[in-house]
C-alpha cells in the first residue's frame, strides 16, 4: 500500500511539479498516473522511490514513512521500469535480470531458478537468451526484459514510467495483455505513469488524473469515463468518448453478460424500458430521470429485471477493458 | 619582467620569423595532405577491403615515433641528396596528418543519412554533383574536424623537426636545450601554443563559415 | 576475385614491398651493426627505454583515471570545467618543451624524463576517461539508482565497464605516445634508445639512427598490438562499439 499525503514537489528553480496531492494505492491494484506532457507524473513516481526527494508532505509505505527508511533498502524493494528500458548493455540479459538478487546475495543455484521462472512468464527461452547481451535483443523484447528485472528480487512495489511508451502500437498491446496476465499472478502494487488514455483504461484498476501537479480526479476507469469530475477531465478523455460507446451496446447484450439486477415489487411509479434499447438512451434517461432503476421489459411486456447505474458501469469497465479500441477517441 | 621584455625585444624579429616558418611547413603539410586524403577519403567509401588496408596503414604510421620518422628519412632521402631540411620534415608531416584526414573523411561520407543520397538520385544528380552538393556539404563539419587535429598534431612534431635541420620554432627550444637558456625554451613553446590556437581558431571559423545552416547544430 | 580486392592487396603489398625495400636497403649497407656490434649498450638502452615508459605511464595511470573518476562525481562536477581545461592547455605545450622545462626544476637524468612524460601522458588517459563516462545513458545511472544500487556500485558494475573501452584506448594512446616522446629523454638525459637517434642525426652516422630509430618504431607497433590485443579482452562484449576498425 502506498500513501500520497499532502506530496508536494518544488524543484530547484522554482517550479513546483507536484501540488500537494493525496491518494492511496491499495495492495494488489494497479493504479496509473495519466495526464498531459509536465503534469508531474515522472515526478509523482520518482518521489516514491525517493530519487526525487519530497518537498513537502508524505509518502507513506505500507504505513512506514518513506523518509525514515534507509534509501537503499526501500529501492530495493521497489521494482523500477523505464520507458529506455535502462539494461545494462555490459552485462547480459541474466545479469541483467539478476542484478538486485545479485545485490542482495542470492546464491548462485536460487538465481538460476528465479531467471528460468521470470524467462518463462514472458516466454522468452532462457537459455537461449540468459547469455546475449541487451543490444542482441528486439525492442519489444528489451521490454519485456526490463520489468522481469524489476521483478527479479519479489518487490512487493513497482514503479513502472511509460514502461511500454517506446514500441509501436500492435507490440505494445501484446505486452500489455502479457503484463496484465503477470500481474494476475504476482498481485503487486503498481503505479504506472502513461500518456496514453487507452493504455491507462485497459491497464489500471484506477486512474490518478494530473493537471499541472494537481489531482483532478481518483478513480475508476469506467467512474472518470461515465462521471468526470470536472469539464477538464470530460475534455481529457474526449467529450462522450464513454456515452459514443455505449451507444454501439444494447440492454441485451448487458443481460447476457452480466445479468440484470433484480427489481424491486415495492416500487410503484416505476419506469420500464424495452430490451432492444441501447445503452446510452439508459444511461441519459436514468441521469435525467434519477429514478434509481428501470424496469427492462421484453416485447412481449415481460419484466425481465431491472437496470441502474451501476449496472452500466460495470459492463462499461467490463467492455472496455476487454475491447479497449472499442472506445472510440472523441 | 623586466629581462622577459628585453627578451623579447632583442628577439622580437627572430621568433617572428621563425614562427612563419613553422606555419609554412605545417601548412604546406596540411595541403598537400589534403589533396591526398580527401579524395582518397572519398574514393574509400566505394571500396571497403580498400578502405580496411588504407586506415591500417595510417593508423600503423600515426604510432611511429616523430624523432624515429624524421630520423629515418635523413638516410633515405640522403639517397637523393636532401638528407636534411625541409623536405624530409615536410614528407614526414604529410604522412603524419594523413589519418586523421582520411579516416574523417571516409567516415563522414558514408555516414551521410542514405535516404538524402536516394533523393539526391531521384531528382537525377548524377554522382559528380551529389558528391560536390549532398555529400561533402553534409560531410563537411566532420572532415574539418579532421583536419584540425591534424594541424594540431602536425604543429606539435613539426618542434622536432628542428633537429633534421627543417627550422621553425623548434629551434628556439633546441638552441634553449643546449645553451640552459629557458627564456628560447618558454618563448618557443609558448609561441608554439599560440601558433596552435590560433591556427585551431581559423580552422573553426571556416567551419562555421562554411557549414551548411541547416545541419550545424 | 572482384576488381575491388584486387586493388586493396595491390595496395598493401606494396606497402609490404615498399618496408621490406627498406629493411633490404638498410640491412645491405649494414644500417643495423650497431645493434650486434654493441648488443650490451643495446640491450641497456632498450631496458632504460621501457623503464622510461613503464615508469611514467604506470604514475600516470594512477593519477589520470582516479582524477577522471574524481572530477565526474556530481560534487565535483564544478572543478570538470577547470581542470578539463588545464589538461588541454598543457597538452599544446610540446613535448620537447616540457621535458627542457623540467631540466631548470629537476636537473638532469632519469627522474627527470620520467617526470616529463607522465605529465604529458596524464591528458590522454584524463580526457579519455571523462568522455567515457560522460557518454554513459543518464537513463542507466537513473534505472541503476532507482533499484538501490549503491554509488561505489553504479561505479564500479555500471559506469567503469561501460566506459572501459574509452579508457583504455586512452591509456593505449598514452602509452605508445609516450614510447616516442620517451626517444626525446636523451636531451635531458635521460637514456633510452633516443641516444642512439640523436647520436646519428648529430655524427651522419645513419648506423646508429637506424639502429636506435628502427627498433624505437617496432616497439610502438608491437605496444599498440598488444594493448588493443589486451583492449579486446577486457571491454565488456555488450558495450564495444559496433563497428571497429
Ligand atoms: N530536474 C528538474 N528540475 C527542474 N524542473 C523539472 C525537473 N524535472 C522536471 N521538471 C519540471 O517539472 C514538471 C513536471 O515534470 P515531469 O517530468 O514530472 O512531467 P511528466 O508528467 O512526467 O511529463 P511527460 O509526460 O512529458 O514525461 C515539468 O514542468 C518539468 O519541466
Ligand atoms: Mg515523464
Amino acid at each position: 500500500m502506498i500513501t500520497f499525503d499532502q506530496t508536494t514537489k518544488t524543484y530547484e528553480g522554482g517550479v513546483t511539479a507536484v501540488k500537494g496531492v493525496d491518494f492511496t494505492v491499495e495492495k494488489g491494484e494497479i493504479v496509473v498516473l495519466l495526464g498531459p506532457s509536465g503534469c508531474g507524473k515522472t515526478t509523482l513516481l520518482r518521489m516514491v522511490n525517493r530519487l526525487e526527494t519530497i518537498s513537502d508532505g508524505k509518502i507513506m509505505i505500507d504505513g512506514e514513512d518513506s523518509m525514515s527508511l534507509d534509501s537503499i533498502e526501500l529501492r530495493r524493494k521497489i521494482g523500477y521500469v523505464i520507458q529506455s528500458n535502462g539494461l545494462f548493455p555490459n552485462m547480459t540479459i541474466e545479469e541483467n535480470v539478476m542484478i538486485v538478487p545479485d545485490l542482495l546475495g542470492w546464491s548462485k543455484k536460487k538465481k538460476k531458478e528465479r531467471f528460468k521462472k521470470l524467462m518463462d512468464m514472458i516466454s522468452m527461452s532462457s537459455d537461449e537468451f540468459g547469455k546475449r547481451y541487451p543490444h542482441e535483443l528486439s525492442g519489444g523484447q528489451q521490454q519485456r526484459i526490463g520489468v522481469i528485472r524489476a521483478l527479479a528480487a519479489d518487490p512487493p512495489v513497482m514503479l513502472m514510467d511509460e514502461p511500454f511508451g517506446a514500441l509501436d502500437p500492435i507490440i505494445r498491446e501484446k505486452i500489455q495483455d502479457e503484463f496484465l496476465q503477470i500481474q494476475k499472478e504476482v498481485n503487486k502494487t503498481i503505479l504506472f505513469v502513461s500518456h496514453d488514455i487507452d493504455e491507462a483504461i485497459r491497464m489500471a484498476d484506477k486512474i490518478v488524473l494530473l493537471r499541472d501537479g494537481e489531482l483532478m480526479q481518483y478513480d475508476t476507469p469506467s467512474e472518470m469515463l461515465v462521471r468526470p469530475k470536472s469539464e477538464f477531465v470530460r475534455e481529457f478523455f474526449g467529450k462522450d468518448r464513454a456515452i459514443k460507446s455505449l451507444s454501439l451496446h444494447t440492454i441485451r447484450e448487458l443481460q447476457d453478460i452480466i445479468g440484470l439486477a433484480e427489481f424491486d415489487e415495492g416500487i410503484e411509479d416505476t419506469i420500464t424500458i424495452n430490451v432492444n434499447h441501447d445503452l446510452r438512451n439508459t444511461l441519459s434517461m436514468l441521469l435525467n430521470q434519477e429514478a434509481d432503476q428501470v424496469i427492462v421489459i421484453d416485447d412481449d411486456g415481460n419484466k425481465l429485471g431491472a437496470i441502474t447505474i451501476d449496472i452500466v458501469q460495470k459492463y462499461l469497465h467490463f467492455e472496455i477493458k476487454a475491447k479497449p479500441t472499442l472506445v472510440q477517441k472523441g | 619582467m623586466d629581462k622577459w621584455i628585453k627578451f623579447l625585444e632583442i628577439n622580437a624579429s627572430r621568433i617572428f620569423d621563425l614562427t612563419i616558418e613553422h606555419a609554412i611547413l605545417v601548412g604546406a603539410a596540411i595541403l598537400v595532405a589534403l589533396l591526398i586524403g580527401v579524395p582518397l577519403g572519398i574514393y574509400l567509401t566505394t571500396n571497403d577491403y580498400l578502405a580496411e588496408t588504407v586506415l591500417q596503414i595510417a593508423s600503423v604510421m600515426l604510432t611511429i615515433p616523430s624523432i624515429a620518422l624524421f630520423g629515418v628519412m635523413i638516410p633515405v632521402f640522403s639517397i637523393v641528396n636532401l638528407g636534411i631540411g625541409f623536405v624530409p620534415a615536410f614528407v614526414a608531416l604529410v604522412l603524419y596528418a594523413q589519418l586523421p584526414i582520411i579516416r574523417n573523411t571516409y567516415t563522414a561520407i558514408r555516414n551521410v543519412d542514405p535516404e538524402m543520397r536516394d533523393a539526391a538520385i531521384g531528382l537525377g544528380m548524377k554522382p559528380i554533383q551529389r558528391l560536390f552538393r549532398v555529400e561533402i556539404p553534409n560531410a563537411f563539419p566532420v572532415i574539418m574536424a579532421g583536419i584540425r587535429t591534424a594541424v594540431v598534431i602536425n604543429i606539435g612534431i613539426g618542434v622536432i623537426a628542428a633537429y633534421i635541420g627543417a627550422g621553425g620554432l623548434g629551434v628556439l627550444i633546441t638552441q634553449g636545450i643546449t645553451r640552459g637558456d629557458n627564456y628560447l625554451i618558454i618563448t618557443g613553446s609558448v609561441a608554439v601554443a599560440i601558433l596552435a590556437m590560433i591556427a585551431d581558431g581559423f580552422l573553426i571559423w571556416i567551419q562555421k563559415r562554411y557549414t551548411p545552416k541547416s545541419i550545424a547544430n | 576475385m572482384n576488381k575491388k580486392k584486387v586493388i586493396s592487396l595491390i595496395v598493401r603489398y606494396s606497402v609490404y614491398g615498399l618496408v621490406a625495400l627498406f629493411f633490404f636497403w638498410a640491412i645491405s649497407n649494414n644500417y643495423f651493426g650497431y645493434i650486434f656490434s654493441e648488443s650490451s649498450t643495446f640491450l641497456l638502452l632498450v631496458k632504460q627505454h621501457m623503464q622510461l615508459v613503464l615508469v611514467s605511464s604506470a604514475l600516470a595511470l594512477l593519477v589520470a583515471i582516479p582524477g577522471g573518476i574524481l572530477v565526474t562525481r556530481k560534487s565535483f562536477r564544478r572543478a570538470e570545467w577547470v581542470v578539463s581545461n588545464t589538461v588541454n592547455l598543457g597538452q599544446t605545450i610540446p613535448s620537447l618543451a616540457v621535458l627542457a622545462l623540467m631540466i631548470s626544476i629537476l636537473g638532469i637524468g632519469f627522474q627527470t624524463a620520467v617526470f616529463a612524460l607522465f605529465i604529458y601522458s596524464l591528458l590522454p588517459m584524463y580526457r579519455n576517461t571523462v568522455a567515457g563516462i560522460d557518454s554513459i545513458d543518464e537513463n542507466l545511472i537513473d534505472a541503476a539508482r532507482g533499484m538501490g544500487m549503491k554509488p561505489v556500485q553504479i561505479l564500479f558494475r555500471i559506469e567503469l565497464p561501460n566506459a572501459a573501452y574509452s579508457i583504455l584506448a586512452g591509456v593505449r594512446t598514452a602509452i605508445v605516445l609516450n614510447i616516442g616522446t620517451a626517444a626525446l629523454a636523451y636531451v635531458v638525459g635521460g637514456g633510452g634508445l633516443g641516444v642512439w637517434i640523436f647520436t646519428g642525426i648529430q655524427l651522419f652516422d645513419n648506423g646508429y639512427l637506424i639502429s636506435g630509430a628502427i627498433p624505437v618504431t617496432l616497439l610502438a607497433i608491437f605496444v599498440d598490438y598488444l594493448l588493443r590485443l589486451l583492449e579486446r579482452r577486457i571491454v565488456p562484449e555488450g558495450s564495444r562499439p559496433p563497428q571497429e576498425l
